[in-house]
């Protein structure tokens, strides 16, 4: 396990000379309100799956808003790649299926009619909601798929599962064609079974596809599972006031580090005791 | 993991991260487990319910309003036996359905039917095609709706029975006075319709627009508009509903001239010939067709608009 502190992650930063994200003194205040976030440091190099926690109101949702562009800065300098943005909730077009919400995504990138079918099929396959596209091709492979539980890219949301909701999320999202991936607790309403599972799709779409992805979660073990890092944001202002890195499986042991970080998160929600 | 998905997926990429991904996806785990699992889970998580036959869903929809038909007319029945008014001001439904045969027979039931319902359909046509862009911009647009909603809702609330004697003026005894008073009728509907509907898209759905690059016309067709059908809806069902209250009180009221003869018409020529039987006929007829237009034309789309959405469970 290894804790590092600002200072070396500053030096990290200085290394790449091109991240996916940098904020640099980044607040954030709405209306005349107090600071939602204030002075706010954040490197992510290309290609990091990087987990951000804290207690409610800490303001991650705020942060995901400014890395996505939906809200400007107060204060300091966003600098993110065009991002993908992923809710608690699927969000799902309700009168789409699953396969024209992800040809929507498509649509509105400006792909071609004809590629989008075919794209989406593929994307859906990647999150395992589809036959691979090749099986489309022929009549016999798309009567197959047809019989087979992968008829979920004609259903619609409120014929899915809430797991299966979330991966034809996922597969919009990835339909965007970002490098830059946006998640605001997207497992948080999901049971454990499925979470555990999701959890292994995440990872696995992420070495497959090269994303960077900013999950953020209030849940430490989901953090630890998932992250390569992990930044613990104060609660208001929200500030990043912690950084692990988590290492490879073997060298960490995950139990002890959850336990470290869940202290650490512990003694940042009892300041707000008083 | 398709081989042309991950090319696609990796096209933007240098080659050392190429490298690194193709690494990674050689250490993936043995693929078919985690599919199992997911699939198993999502068989397990899907709602499989059994779909009763078309046959006995029909059943179950059709006799309950024939018994509230029945019921309704044993209560006419036994009113007019009663006594209460003479059988030539109240008569039965034995009365009623032969002054319906003999309207059937000389052709004045169906010059009236067709005539008023192709008034109430091209009226009602157009307050959709003059409602619905106004309406766009009404819900659209802060300052329009700021400065003309209540005036909307002010002319949705007023009965458009108070504009025929001002339509007579302007535009005599002919279709233009009908068509007005449809009009003034139904387009605040329509109009207030497609801004309910609007007013109701869930906030998160307009994110994800944003999210995914939608334009200001591509949120309107792609989002906004779709998300607000199930309020556009019931618009259009209200606005049908005062296009046909109108035409019927702008048909009773303006009668001869280069008007025509529709259902109102002949409920006043029952009137003027003191013909009760006649004046039943009519009402039935009026209410015959409003029930009939909400089952064959609202009902199945609504029903299909919703189910599609899984805002309705039954079948």
């Amino acid at each position: 396990m290894t804790t590092v502190t600002s200072a070396a992650a500053a030096t990290t930063a200085e290394r790449d000379p091109a991240p996916a994200v940098r904020l640099t003194g980044v607040g954030k205040r709405f209306g005349d309100g107090p600071p939602v976030l204030d002075g706010v440091d954040l490197e992510i190099a290309h290609g990091e799956l990087v987990c951000l926690i804290g207690a409610s109101g800490c303001g991650k949702s705020t942060l995901l808003s400014l890395l996505a562009g939906l809200e400007p800065a107060t204060t300091g300098d966003v600098v993110a790649e065009p991002a993908a943005l992923m809710f608690q909730e699927s969000a799902l077009l309700p009168w789409l299926t699953a396969s024209r919400n992800v040809e929507l995504a498509l649509k509105l990138r400006g792909v071609p009619r004809e590629e989008r079918r075919t794209r989406a099929a593929e994307l859906l396959h990647l999150v395992r909601l589809g036959p691979p596209p090749g099986a489309l091709r022929s009549p016999a492979g798309r009567r197959e798929a047809r019989r087979g539980d992968s008829g979920a890219a004609d259903k619609r949301a409120h014929e899915l599962s809430g797991g299966m909701r979330q991966r034809v999320a996922l597969a919009r999202a990835l339909a965007q064609d970002r490098d830059l991936l946006l998640m605001d607790e997207p497992f948080a309403a999901l049971d454990a079974i499925t979470r555990d599972l999701l959890h292994d799709e995440l990872e696995r779409i992420w070495r497959a596809t090269g994303r960077t992805i900013v999950f953020v979660t209030h849940n430490v073990r989901e953090a630890v599972r998932l992250g390569q890092r992990v930044l613990l944001l104060s609660s208001r202002p929200g500030r990043v006031v912690h950084e692990w890195v988590v290492g490879d499986a073997g060298t960490t042991d995950p139990v002890a580090l959850t336990g470290e970080i869940t202290a650490r998160l512990r003694e940042e929600i009892s300041r707000h005791a008083h | 993991m398709p081989t042309d998905a991950r090319t696609w997926f990796t096209s933007g990429l240098s080659t050392e991260d190429k490298d690194r991904i193709a690494d990674a996806v050689a250490h993936e785990p043995p693929a078919d487990t985690g599919t199992d699992v997911t699939a198993g889970l999502d068989a397990l998580q899907t709602p499989a319910g059994a779909i009763p036959g078309a046959m006995a869903v029909a059943w179950r929809r059709v006799w309950p309003p024939l018994l509230a038909v029945a019921v309704v007319l044993v209560i006419w029945q036994a009113v007019v036996w009663s006594g209460v008014q003479p059988i030539w001001n109240l008569p039965g439904p034995r009365e009623v359905a032969q002054a319906v045969g003999r309207a059937a027979q000389d052709g004045s039931l169906w010059e009236a039917l067709t005539t008023s319902l192709s008034r109430g359909v091209l009226g009602f046509l157009a307050a959709v095609a003059i409602g619905t862009p106004l309406g766009i911009v009404v819900a659209r647009v802060k300052w329009v709706r700021v400065a003309f909603g209540p005036i909307i809702t002010g002319l949705q609330v007023l009965p458009s029975v108070a504009w025929v004697p001002a339509a007579i003026i302007w535009f005599g005894l002919s279709n233009g006075t009908v068509y007005f008073v449809v009009l003034m009728g139904a387009v605040p509907s329509v109009i207030n319709g497609i801004v309910a509907g609007v007013d109701q898209v869930p906030p998160l759905l307009r994110s994800v627009g944003r999210v995914l690059g939608a334009g200001r016309l591509a949120m309107v067709t792609e989002i906004v508009l779709p998300a607000a059908l199930p309020g556009y809806l019931a618009g259009l069902k209200q606005g049908w509903a005062f296009s046909w209250r109108s035409l019927m009180a702008a048909e009773i009221i303006a009668v001869g001239g280069s008007i025509g003869f529709g259902l109102g018409q002949f409920l006043d020529q029952g009137r003027q010939l003191a013909d009760m039987a006649l004046v039943f006929t009519a009402i039935l007829l009026i209410l015959a067709v409003g029930i009939a237009i909400e089952l064959v034309v609202f009902a199945p789309v609504e029903r299909a608009v919703l189910r599609r959405r899984g805002l309705r469970q039954d079948a």
